[in-house]
């Protein structure tokens, strides 16, 4: 990465495979263990660990109960302001998606680089979002066909539509319906890329700066190191938002297959 | 990119690994863990709307049982003055009677007194008209040495005290 001086802001992206399971394989395809896959593995950890502190069941919560329960009931609120009561079922699902892709993001900004590890962010990669944001659009598929049937596509007609408006309006809404998994998959992925491909650009700066000419280095190389200190917390804040975008966009697609209009 | 340089080779395991980790994340975590979290907060927040309900119906009750006691205390202060009022109207009645008893008491003893008196004066008249009857026949025996009859000098005192 560091040929002559160069420093490439992608190579952060790159997936390797870990401890030599190169050619591991399920059915012809490649599992290789990745570092990908070891970084949704922590997150899976940190996630169960975080919970395991909240399942105390104490009537009186200490500080660990207080802040799962903070969680999940931040999700009950966001499931029942979209779907109303009904919305509880999907507590589960939405609160595994949330804090998945929470801690996702938040483990992929440790600066574990400052100890020679390679901190990873794998919602930086559609093929993972992608799955999550498919995920998401099945669910409200089913639950949208299991309850109304065939009337689940009077989603694509909105009330008060004019007879000879109904046939192009339902392709119009069925194009903006089809399209919700790839907002909701590519959101996530351009988010977290972009933030992280900043931040490298930014940190090439302070180093090719200051390799060039001290006084480039304390002129581009410390604007450029100040910036990133605000593009940090700037990425942390994103992070949040990301996560509760996607679950606040699979409670709102639900609500649609709850509750059609 | 290597999202997409790599994407032939890595796209199998990502998905593997996504599957595995984020359907361990489901199923442990969200539907084995996140109910239990859940329902404790839930049970937490009816426990607290309960005990708030049951204080405000303790509140209710309270309220209550202090109107009844008002009521209460109302009615015992005028039934205690009725009862007085009742016990003084009595006393007053009684002794009233008592009074009425009395005066008749009295009375039938003044009357007694005084046909006693009237007696006495009658037996006195009675007397003297005796002792003047006598005295009349004295007085006439000595003067005219007449011995003037008792019937006579009877109604001679008799005329005099009448006049007299």
């Amino acid at each position: 990465m560091a040929e002559s001086g160069k420093i490439d802001p992608m190579h952060q992206f790159a997936i390797e495979p870990l401890f030599g399971t190169d050619h591991l394989s399920l059915g012809g395809f490649n599992i290789a263990f990745t570092n990908s896959a070891l970084y949704m593995v922590l997150a899976a950890l940190v996630l169960w660990i975080f919970v395991i502190g909240g399942m105390k069941r104490e009537l009186v919560p200490g500080r660990w109960q207080m802040a799962v329960e903070y969680m999940t009931g931040f999700i009950k609120n966001l499931l029942i302001a979209n779907i109303g009561d009904k919305g509880r079922k999907y507590i589960p699902y939405v609160f595994s998606l949330f804090m998945f892709i929470l801690l996702a993001n938040l483990l992929g900004l440790l600066p574990l680089g400052l100890f020679g590890l390679h901190p990873f962010t794998f919602t930086s990669h559609f093929t993972a979002t992608g799955v999550l944001a498919i995920m998401s659009f099945s669910i409200v598929l089913i639950v949208g066909f299991a309850k109304h049937g065939f009337h689940f596509f009077s989603l694509f007609v909105p009330h008060g539509t004019p007879a000879l408006m109904v046939v192009p309006l339902f392709f119009i809404e069925l194009v903006s319906f089809m399209v919700r998994p790839f907002s909701l998959g590519l959101r996530l992925f351009v988010a977290m890329t972009a933030g992280h491909v900043l931040l490298k650009v930014l940190a090439g700066f302070v180093i090719n700066s200051a390799n060039a000419s001290p006084l480039l280095g304390f002129t581009v190389g410390s604007a450029s190191f100040i910036l990133m200190i605000g593009i940090s917390a700037l990425e942390v804040l994103v992070a949040v938002i990301q996560a509760y975008v996607f679950a606040l966009l699979t409670s709102v697609y639900l609500n649609d297959a709850e509750n059609l209009h | 990119m290597p999202q997409i340089a790599q994407i032939a080779e890595t796209y199998s395991s990502q998905i593997f690994w996504l599957l595995l980790t984020f359907g361990f994340v489901f199923f442990v975590i969200g539907l084995g863990m996140v109910p239990k979290v859940q329902g404790t907060a839930d049970a937490r927040d009816a426990k607290i709307s309960g005990d708030l309900d049951a204080a405000k119906a303790a509140f209710a009750r309270a309220d209550e049982a202090e109107a009844d006691y008002k009521v209460r205390d109302a009615q015992s202060r005028a039934a205690a003055q009725a009862l007085l009022a009742k016990a003084k109207s009595d006393a007053a009645k009684a002794s009233e009677a008592r009074m009425a008893a009395a005066d008749a008491d009295v009375a039938a003893k003044i009357a007694a007194a005084e046909a006693r008196i009237q007696a006495a004066s009658n037996a006195a008249i009675a007397e003297i008209e005796t002792v003047a009857a006598d005295a009349a026949r004295d007085m006439v025996a000595r003067i005219s040495g007449v011995n003037a009859s008792d019937e006579a000098a009877r109604n001679a005192v008799k005329a005099a005290l009448a006049h007299g």
